[in-house]
C-alpha cells in the first residue's frame, strides 16, 4: 500500500528512538512539540535528499519548500496571534528546525525560512504598533521575506566597530556602508539593518549609538553581489554596497541609537534555533551512515558489523543526543523566562562541532561513495561548516563562557 | 440540528512505511516502540466531510471518532486540525487486550449513531494493520442504512437527502445513487487529505474532545476471535541466472511453466 506522503503521529514514542529511520518519534517531546514535529516531517517527506541534492547542484532557490511552509502557516511559528502567528515557544521552533534540516533539507532548508522565525524579533518587542501590523503580517503570509544586514567586511565578532553609517535627513535616514554574509539578499524584500547614526566619538559607552532599521531592500540603493560559497549554494548569500541609500525614518526600530541592546534582544534565542539545526544535520548524516553500514558488505560481512564503524557511529548518537537534549532544555529554560546567554553560547558551540564530526564520520562510513554527491553525506559535510562559523565563531563562545561562567579574565 | 451530521470514526495504527516485526511469541505484529499514524484511509474521510462542507452543502457536524489507548487522542487531534469540529475518544487498552474486532466497532459505532443523531458515517474501507475491510458494511446492516463502499468519488445533492457515490470494482467503477442516511467507507483514489496547517493546529486545541468508555455505551468487548499464530510469510527464492533466450526456454519447460 503505497501513500504519497508520511501520514500524520501526533503521538509520542514509548520506546527506543530509532535513528536510522526517518524522523522518528523523540521520547523526551512535550505533546506540543510532538505535533509540530509530525507535522513537519509531513511536509518535508515531500522534499526527500534528492530535491536538496538538485537545488544545491543547480544553484536554485528552493521555492517549492519555502512555499510549502509558508503556505500552511509555519513562519508565524513563534509570531504573536495578533498577527497571523502561533505564539508558540522556542521549544516549538526548534524542535521544527531540528526536524527540517534532519530530514536532509540539512542548513539549505533551514536557511531559506530562519530569518522568517525569531529574526524579527526586536520588531515583535520594541517596534511600534503601526511597524508591528505593517512588518509581520506580510512576513507571516510569506508574502515578505527578510535578510539580516549586521556583519560588514571589515566588522565580524566586534559588532560595536562597524562603520556603516546613518545621517538624519529630515523624515528619511541616508545610509552609506558596506554589509557582508547578508543571506537570501537575492530573495529578500526586506533587511533587518544595523547602522551606527552617532559617532563612535561621540558616545559614552560603544554598544551606544547604533540604529536598527527594518526597511525595503531597495535594489537601486543597494549593490547586492553573491558570494559563492563551500556549500549550500541554494540560498544565496552576498555582500552588500549601499552609498546614498535614503531610508524613511518610519522604518526605524525602537529609539534611535538604542539598536545594539534591541539586536541583543534575539541573539540567544537565535544561537539556540541553529544549534538545533546542526543537531539536525548531524542527525541525518548519521541516519544515512547508520543504513549505508548495515547494508555495504566488505569480506564477507555487514561493515557495521566492524567495530571501527559501528563504535564511532554510536559515540556519535551519544554526542548528538547529549547536544540535542540541551538544545531543548535551553529552548524550554528560554521560554520560561531564562535570559542568561551561557546555554546559548553553550549549545551553540557544541551542537556545530558534535554535527561536525558526525558528519565526516558519515563520509569515511561510506568510503568512495561518501564522495560521490549522490550519496548526500558529501552535502552535508560542506553545510555543516556553517553552525560552526555563524552567528559567531567557537572561540566566541568559549570567550562568553571563559570570562562570563567561569570568571577568568577577558581576553579580547 | 438539520443538514448533514457526519461521523468520521478513525483509528491509530503502525505507520505504513515502517516494516512490521512478529512479537516474540508468534501472536501479533510487535507495536511497542513503534511509529504509529492516523490509518491512511481515514484521512481521506475526514477530507472528504470537510470538503463537502467547503462544497456549501449543509453541513452542521463533523464528529470524529476514536476507539483505542491514550495516544490515540492524538490522531484525534489530527482529525480536529484537518477541520473535524469535535471527537470522542473511547479508552480502550487495546495494547493490553488486544485490538478490536471490526463487529465490536460496529456495535460502538451504531450506538454513537443514535446518540448523536448521526445521518451519514464516513470510514476508511479497511485499517492498514488488519486490513479486515468489514467495519463500514457491518455497521450499514447494523443500522439498515445506505451503505456505498469504497468510494472513488462522492456528491451529495444540495437538497441533502440523495447521494451519489462513485466506487472502485474490480471490474471498473460502478455508480450507485442512495438516500441518506448513508455509511460511505474511502478508496484511494476519493481525494487528497490536506496538511494540518499551524493555525488550524492551534484551533484544534480548543475544540471538544470527551473521553468515554465501552461501558458507557454498554457495548461488550469479549473476543470472539483468538488469534492462534502469526507469521512472517517464506523469504522469497532467488531467482536462478540462464545464458540467453533458449536456456530460459528451457528452464521454463523444465519447471512445467511452459
Amino acid at each position: 500500500m503505497v501513500f504519497g506522503g508520511v501520514c500524520i503521529d501526533a503521538g509520542q514514542s514509548d520506546g527506543l528512538e530509532k535513528p536510522q529511520e526517518y524522523l522518528p518519534p523523540l521520547p523526551d517531546l512535550t505533546e506540543s512539540q510532538s505535533t509540530v514535529r509530525t507535522a513537519i516531517s509531513r511536509i518535508c517527506s515531500n522534499f526527500p535528499d534528492d530535491y536538496w541534492l538538485h537545488v544545491d547542484n543547480m544553484k536554485q532557490w528552493p521555492r517549492e519548500f519555502t512555499n510549502a511552509i509558508a503556505k500552511d502557516g509555519w513562519l508565524g511559528i513563534c509570531m504573536p496571534s495578533a498577527y497571523g502567528g502561533a505564539e508558540l515557544g522556542l521549544a516549538e521552533a526548534t524542535t521544527m528546525m531540528q526536524t527540517i534540516a534532519e530530514s536532509g533539507g540539512g542548513m539549505t532548508a533551514t536557511s531559506s525560512i530562519h530569518m522568517n522565525i525569531f529574526g524579527l524579533s526586536p520588531v515583535v518587542k520594541y517596534g511600534s504598533e503601526e511597524q508591528k501590523k505593517r512588518f509581520l503580517i506580510p512576513l507571516i503570509e510569506g508574502k515578505e521575506r527578510a535578510c539580516f544586514g549586521v556583519t560588514e567586511p571589515n566588522t565580524g565578532l566586534d559588532t560595536l566597530k562597524l562603520q556603516s553609517r546613518a545621517v538624519r535627513e529630515g523624515a528619511e535616514y541616508v545610509l552609506r556602508g558596506q554589509k557582508m554574509w547578508t543571506s537570501t539578499a537575492q530573495q529578500a524584500e526586506k533587511i533587518l539593518i544595523l547602522v551606527r547614526t552617532t559617532p563612535l566619538g561621540e558616545v559614552d559607552k560603544a554598544s551606544q549609538g547604533l540604529s536598527l532599521f527594518y526597511t525595503d531592500l531597495n535594489r537601486d540603493s543597494v549593490k547586492v553581489t553573491e558570494i559563492p560559497k563551500m556549500g549550500r549554494a541554494a540560498v544565496d548569500t552576498n555582500s552588500l554596497f549601499f552609498d546614498g541609500w535614503r531610508v524613511p525614518k518610519k522604518d526605524l526600530i525602537g529609539e534611535e541609537g538604542n539598536g545594539f541592546k534591541l539586536i541583543m534582544h534575539g541573539m540567544n534565542a537565535e544561537r539556540i534555533l541553529l544549534a538545533g539545526e546542526a543537531v539536525g544535520l548531524g542527525l541525518a548524516a548519521l541516519r544515512r551512515a547508520v543504513n549505508y553500514a548495515a547494508e555495504r558488505r566488505v569480506f564477507g560481512r555487514a561493515i557495521g558489523q566492524n567495530q571501527g564503524i559501528q563504535h564511532p557511529l554510536a559515540d556519535s548518537w551519544v554526542h548528538l543526543e547529549a547536544a540535542r537534549l540541551m538544545v531543548m532544555h535551553a529552548a524550554r529554560m528560554y521560554d520560561e523566562g531564562y535570559s542568561a546567554g551561557e546555554y546559548a553560547n553553550s549549545v551553540k558551540y557544541l551542537a556545530g562541532e558534535v554535527a561536525f564530526t558526525t558528519c565526516e564520520r558519515a563520509v569515511m562510513a561510506h568510503g568512495g561513495m561518501g564522495y560521490a554527491k549522490e550519496y548526500h553525506v558529501e552535502r552535508y559535510l560542506r553545510e555543516v561548516m556553517i553552525p560552526r562559523i555563524a552567528p559567531v565563531s567557537r572561540e566566541m563562545c568559549l570567550n562568553y563562557i571563559g570570562e562570563r561562567v567561569l570568571g577568568l579574565p577577558r581576553s579580547y | 440540528m438539520s443538514g448533514l451530521r457526519i461521523l468520521v470514526p478513525v483509528k491509530r495504527v503502525i505507520d505504513y512505511a515502517v516494516k512490521p516485526r512478529v512479537n516474540k511469541s508468534q501472536t501479533a505484529i510487535e507495536t511497542t516502540g513503534v511509529k504509529h499514524s492516523l490509518n491512511p484511509f481515514d484521512e481521506l474521510s475526514i477530507e472528504e466531510a470537510i470538503r463537502l462542507r467547503e462544497r456549501a452543502l449543509p453541513v452542521s457536524d463533523i464528529l470524529a471518532l476514536s476507539a483505542g489507548p491514550a495516544k490515540s487522542a492524538d490522531v484525534l487531534r489530527t482529525a480536529m486540525a484537518m477541520g473535524a469540529d469535535r471527537s470522542i475518544h473511547v479508552q480502550v487498552d487495546t495494547e493490553k487486550e488486544g485490538d478490536l474486532e471490526p463487529l465490536t466497532v460496529a456495535k460502538l459505532l451504531a450506538k454513537v449513531v443514535a446518540e448523536e443523531d448521526r445521518n451519514v458515517v464516513i470510514l476508511g474501507k479497511q485499517s492498514i494493520d488488519d486490513d479486515a475491510h468489514q467495519t463500514g458494511q457491518m455497521l450499514a446492516g447494523l443500522l439498515g442504512w445506505s451503505q456505498a463502499t469504497q468510494a472513488s468519488k462522492v456528491e451529495v445533492e444540495k437538497e441533502g437527502s440523495t447521494v451519489t457515490v462513485k466506487r472502485e470494482v474490480d471490474g471498473g467503477t460502478e455508480t450507485l445513487r442512495a438516500k441518506l442516511p448513508i455509511v460511505i467507507t474511502t478508496d484511494l483514489r476519493l481525494n487528497e487529505p490536506r496538511y494540518a496547517s499551524l493555525p488550524n493546529i492551534m484551533k484544534a486545541k480548543k475544540k471538544p474532545m470527551i473521553k468515554k468508555t465501552m461501558e458507557d455505551y454498554g457495548i461488550d468487548i469479549k473476543r470472539r476471535f483468538k488469534t492462534v499464530k502469526v507469521v512472517e510469510p517464506a523469504p522469497r527464492q532467488g531467482g536462478g541466472k540462464v545464458e540467453d533466450v533458449d536456456g530460459m526456454i528451457g528452464k521454463l519447460k523444465e519447471l512445467g511453466a511452459l
